[in-house]
């Protein structure tokens, strides 16, 4: 199959277009891709650098650095930039470099809507970032900017903000149309669904849970453009209109968004862990079906974020057993993982180590979701910082070392090169024990009793809280050698065979490393 | 030179001793003092060592592979995979876990939804940024603003005990006695919070939540907003005293008879350099968080106030703001919150503060009679 697409590779095609052109007007799903993945990492850095401010600000009680309105601008502008700036646009990179690759297909079936969905995003957070040079400041109402405290009493850049949501929606959308008309499509003959590589299989259900939830997400912004700019009272209790509405509305979108940032890394975790265990995975079929439970489950549970608003009883049940019920097939995935690894042959290269800690760390952010779930005791866990240990614990060692995990596994058919190993694993370990050290002490915090999103907090908390800014510092610092280690891998090292992992299985490997400009010209056949 | 001093001092200070003493490792949520809390955090414990029962049977086969099947240690990797058995069983199992703990919580759910038989009401209503508590069957009410003076915040004055967790009015109910709260905001959404009584509601504009408690231990309980309300979101706590019941009767005979002298008041004539004095605590307490101690506000929400046009020109359009607030702004309207007295006191110091020298006065008589013309 090598042989096939080297010749392809050689003969009539055209390599990349010079200069800046390439990048502009390219719709080459691996131009494409890297280009998600560069924006996806300054954006991390980017959002980062307002942890920073965050933890910074939190060190000690009493207010040092930052006032109570730049904080809040921080924590929202922190929420929003890792979200959509950071976890979506990697996974969606992600997507472009390894989807077409791992089913045997040419490039992705949109190819020119590609190219407009990514330069959409640097537009949107653009607009964004403006917002915090503008009078009155940025959003300052948190990331999840509940109404009226983002309408009426929200800060005059709140239209720029809206502005901006609408484009990444567009943008998202689009990137969820193109992975479902690529993965349907344009898979090699012989590939039925049920051969597909699991993270294909997760990224299709995460691009239907897109399509479905944006548009919500969308419209749950207009509402407050209007109630804003045009009179409408949608969210004003004055004018006839339901707080609480907003809250529907956000966490129809909210809760699937959650498993849209997790589930690719579930994808790619399932190929990495069997890899470095030389052992097939346990139960492909149970996985596939899992991770189906889970999106479809994720529609019915939204209102699990609101169990103090006021929901009544039977609501509250009804949310608290489907909540619950998310943790049997999250459950059957872990399981999988594990058992996956028990009696295999395993190795502990930066991919199997960052997937490790995935499947470990994502197991504790599991429980404490679990916990969150049970509706009397989240009556004393809601807005604390359990709930921000809870779904830092799921979103930095779930996507952020998913992702990581996946850079590394993939780096040497993306450069050529085999990364350094040594500093690898120092920005693993580094990562680890800063990730610790930053978010389990919010635990107790927590049960403790702190609130989250305060700038200022009683003198009981003050140990815990410098512990976790130390962790903090540490885990932001390591990141910069991430940047390193890569622009290193780019620019040479040891060359990376095909297949660089003796475990791994899939496509993506029978072409040569740095994988050519075009591939699959001709289907590879699947048996 | 020496606030400058001073301030090096307490930041040095602060660097150098950290609150350690002060402060606790507290790893855990505590039992609270009441029914409600009780039964949560017997579930929290229940679903916590599940938890960690399942941790260490999961995390312990993992870390058995992790030693014990490496490569380096010359490990075959076996080629087993899909066991219908096994899949069956570990959905199962979990199922069935699931189960038992939602049965004890769904009875202590039900049990913190009854809300009838209340002995005392009170209604809560949030505001950025303090609570207002109301005894709906006493007839008075009053604001709870947060005491902690602003030195301690900004770092000038060392922190106290209860730094944050300290209010000027708080919260009084009798022990042994089922308390009814009834939640409402004025502005944006709160959250009010006792972590010892188990209790955490939204308040929300435009409804009613309904919650209770009921404390056997007489005591002070502090808790804090859990929900984002704008800038000074962490700046308006909790705090509520739980006393026996002849103390909390005697307390709201004193606070009746408070309310009716305040009453009184506005019949009273009211000297310029009254109203001024008075207008100053009031100003501190209602206006200062936004439009800032000495009126320069923070635009482009909070107007500045020294040198405004509103405040030094015509009176009626002074008071009509105050009064009724500006619809689709963070003005609210304080006809409802401030007494006829503390009104006057406010509209008339606003108009002579920070060089506003306008030398006019408004009496509580005025507001009086401008309030009963709507």
């Amino acid at each position: 199959m090598s042989a096939v697409a080297d010749t392809h590779a050689q003969d009539h095609h055209h390599g990349p277009a010079r200069g800046i052109s390439r990048w502009l007007l390219t719709t080459n799903h691996k131009d494409i891709g890297t280009m998600y993945l560069i924006f996806s990492f300054t954006m991390f850095l980017l959002g980062g650098t307002m942890a920073m401010v965050i933890r910074a600000e939190l060190f000690q009680p009493g207010l040092q650095i930052v006032q109570p309105e730049f904080f809040n601008q921080m924590t929202t502008m922190h929420g929003l930039i890792m979200v959509f700036g950071a976890v979506m646009p990697a996974f969606v990179g992600l997507a472009n470099w390894m989807l077409p690759l791992m089913i045997g297909a040419p490039d992705m079936a949109l190819p020119r809507m590609n190219n407009w969905s990514f330069w959409l995003l640097p537009c949107a957070f653009l607009i964004l970032v403006s917002t915090l040079f503008m009078e009155g400041g940025a959003p300052n109402f948190g990331w999840t900017f509940y109404a009226p405290l983002s309408t009426t009493y929200g800060p005059p850049s709140t239209t720029f903000f809206i502005f901006a949501i609408h484009i990444m929606g567009i943008s998202s959308i689009m990137g969820a149309i193109n992975v479902i008309a690529t993965i349907l499509n344009l898979r090699a003959p012989g590939m039925t669904l049920m051969k597909m590589p699991l993270f294909v299989w997760t990224w299709l259900i995460t691009a239907f849970l897109l399509i479905a939830v944006m548009p919500v997400l969308a419209g749950v912004v207009t509402m407050m453009l209007m109630d804003i700019n045009f009179g409408t009272s949608f969210f004003d209790a004055s004018g006839g209109g339901d707080p609480v509405l907003f809250q529907h509305v956000f966490w129809f979108f909210g809760h699937p968004e959650v498993y849209i940032m997790i589930l690719p890394a579930f994808g790619a975790v399932s190929h990495i862990i069997p890899a470095f265990s030389r052992k097939p995975l346990f139960g492909y079929a149970s996985m596939v079906y899992a991770v189906g439970a889970i999106a479809l489950l994720s529609f019915v549970v939204w209102a699990h974020h609101m169990f103090t608003v006021g929901i009544p009883i039977t609501g509250q049940l009804f949310f608290m057993y489907a909540t619950m019920l998310i943790a049997v097939p999250t459950g059957v995935k872990v399981f999988n993982w594990v058992a996956t690894m028990f009696r295999g042959s395993l190795s502990f290269e930066a991919p199997m180590l960052f997937s490790v800690a995935f499947v470990i760390l994502f197991t504790i952010g599991g429980f404490s979701g679990l916990m969150l779930a049970i509706a009397p005791a989240d009556f004393q866990y809601h807005d604390t910082y359990f709930v921000v240990a809870h779904f830092h614990y799921v979103l930095v060692p779930g996507a952020i070392f998913g992702i990581f995990a996946s850079a590394y596994f993939w780096l040497p058919k993306w450069t050529g090169h085999m990364y350094d190993e040594t500093l690898a694993k120092t920005h693993f370990w580094l990562s680890f024990i800063g990730m610790n050290l930053a978010f389990f002490p919010m635990h107790f915090l927590g049960l403790a009793g702190m609130p989250r999103r305060i700038p200022d907090y009683a003198l009981q908390f003050a140990d815990f809280n410098m512990v976790s800014s130390v962790g903090a510092f540490m885990f932001g610092a390591t990141q910069l050698l991430f940047l390193l280690i890569v622009v290193k891998c780019v620019k040479g090292g040891k060359k990376a065979a095909a297949k660089p992992w003796d475990g791994a299985e899939g496509l993506e490997w029978t072409v040569p490393s740095p994988a050519p400009y075009h591939t699959f010209a001709t289907p590879p056949e699947v048996k | 030179m020496r606030v400058h001093a001073q301030r090096a001092g307490a930041l040095l200070g602060g660097l150098m001793f950290p609150a350690w003493s002060m402060a606790d490792w507290t790893l855990n949520m505590t039992p609270g003092v009441t029914g409600t809390s009780n039964e949560i955090f017997s579930l929290h414990m229940t679903i916590l060592w599940i938890c960690v029962v399942i941790g260490i049977v999961v995390f312990g086969v993992m870390f058995w592979s992790i030693f014990a099947h490496r490569k380096s240690q010359g490990a075959k990797p076996a080629n087993f995979h899909e066991n219908t058995l096994v899949e069956i069983l570990w959905t199962i199992i979990p199922f069935v876990i699931l189960v038992i703990m939602a049965i004890p919580a769904t009875a202590t759910l039900v049990d913190m939804y009854d809300t009838t038989e209340s002995e005392v009401d009170i209604k809560v209503t949030g505001y950025q940024w303090k609570w207002q508590y109301e005894y709906i069957n006493e007839d008075f009410g009053y604001f709870s603003n947060l005491a902690t003076p602003r030195a301690q915040i900004d770092n000038r004055q060392a922190k106290g005990d209860n730094y944050l967790l300290e209010v000027d009015n708080p919260l009084v109910i009798p022990v042994g006695k089922k308390v009814r709260f009834l939640l409402t905001a004025n502005d944006v959404i709160h959250s009010w919070w006792v972590p010892d009584f188990g209790v955490k509601k939204d308040a929300i504009p435009g409804f009613i939540n309904e919650t209770w408690t009921r404390v056997d231990k007489p005591g002070i309980y502090r808790g804090q907003c859990t929900e984002l309300c704008g800038k000074d979101h962490g700046f308006m706590p909790v705090v509520v005293e739980a006393v026996p019941e002849e103390e909390y009767n005697a307390w709201v005979a004193e606070k009746k008879e408070a309310a009716e002298r305040e009453r009184e008041l506005t019949q009273k004539d009211w000297t310029m350099a009254e109203l001024m004095e008075r207008g100053e605590k009031a100003y501190q307490t209602a206006c200062a968080a936004c439009h800032q101690a000495d009126g320069s506000g923070a635009p482009p929400a909070f107007p500045a106030l020294k040198g405004s046009p509103i405040v030094t020109g015509d009176m009626a359009a002074h008071i009509d703001i105050v009064v009724n607030g500006v619809s689709g702004t963070a003005m609210q309207a304080f006809g409802g919150q401030l007494s006829e007295v503390d009104l006057a006191a406010v509209i008339t110091y606003e108009r002579n503060a920070w060089g506003n020298n306008t030398g006019e006065m408004v009496t509580p008589k005025e507001i009086f009679d401008y309030k009963s013309q709507q």
